[in-house]
């Protein structure tokens, strides 16, 4: 069976909930932080083959400013989680959830 | 089967394991390089879908400068298995279960749409020259934005890193601070 639209829909929604579930599973701040960018990328692979089927150029450019935006996004996520190990000296979660109180 | 399928098989299933590596590896510095070999067989897809341009941004700046952001950050705080926090049981499986239901909802929303064949001959749209004519006529306004957009988080990420100045000004300063007014 040649590969179709299917096909890439499948994959990127694969991608997509293996993100999700890293997101939920983990304890680490950095790892949740990856997992968001392994789910921005696999919404760029969606994108782009779309914009390979319809012969369309603007879903890859839309591809590569979802890439400067996540650029920025870790760029201030990561001084985030430095600040935050200096003050508490972990990165767990749940640690910073007693922030509330 | 033809070489586009074979290779799109093999991509996807590098892409996936490592994928599920990321999220199952204790050690955070084998889930930064699941993580990179993830780019590199998504940037496979890329190429084998002639999105040239694309496919070299995606390493250079994913794989080549965000990962290895993360990788000064993990080595910073010297991160290894050992110190590595664990949910419970309950809670990862309660995790897997909901990716798992969202993964069932959406397959159940797609599965009806219809399907679109690839043409496999190459098209021309992903090189650089032709993007580069639509970005720059067509998308030259969030091009421009995106610089300040970028100038916003660089100095975002200056202010919050910066170390916070508490240590007061002892007496002996103040003092000879003073015979200077």
């Amino acid at each position: 069976m040649p590969v179709n639209s299917t096909h890439y829909l499948f994959l990127s929604l694969l991608l997509f909930s293996i993100g999700i579930m890293g997101a939920l599973m983990r304890r680490n701040a950095i790892i949740i932080f990856m997992c968001i960018e392994l789910m921005l990328n696999a919404v760029n692979l969606l994108l782009v083959a779309f914009s390979k089927i319809y012969g369309d150029a603007d879903a890859q450019l839309f591809v590569f400013f979802i890439m400067v935006v996540a650029a920025a996004e870790v760029a201030v996520g990561l001084a985030i989680i430095v600040m935050m190990y200096r003050k508490v000296h972990s990165v767990d979660i749940n640690i910073l959830n007693r922030l509330k109180h | 089967m033809e070489i586009y399928d074979i290779l799109f098989w093999f991509l996807s299933a590098l892409a996936v394991s490592c994928a599920l590596g990321v999220i199952l590896s204790r050690n955070p510095v084998n889930s930064v390089l699941f993580l990179i070999a993830t780019f590199f067989a998504i940037s496979g897809h890329y190429l084998l879908m002639n999105a040239q341009f694309l496919a070299i941004v995606n390493v250079i700046v994913y794989a080549g400068a965000i990962m290895v952001l993360f990788l000064f950050v993990i080595m910073l705080m010297n991160l290894n298995a050992d110190v590595e926090p664990q949910k419970g049981q309950l809670v990862q499986l309660a995790g897997v279960i909901s990716g798992g239901v969202l993964f069932l909802v959406i397959l159940a929303a797609i599965k009806t749409a219809k399907t679109e064949s690839m043409d496999k001959t190459a098209t021309d749209i992903g090189l650089i020259a032709n993007l580069g004519r639509t970005l720059f006529t067509k998308y030259v306004l969030p091009f421009e934005i995106s610089s300040v957009l970028f100038l916003s988080a660089m100095v975002g990420a200056v202010v919050i890193g910066k170390k916070e100045d508490t240590k007061p000004v002892s007496k002996e300063d103040e003092s000879e601070m003073k015979q200077f007014l």
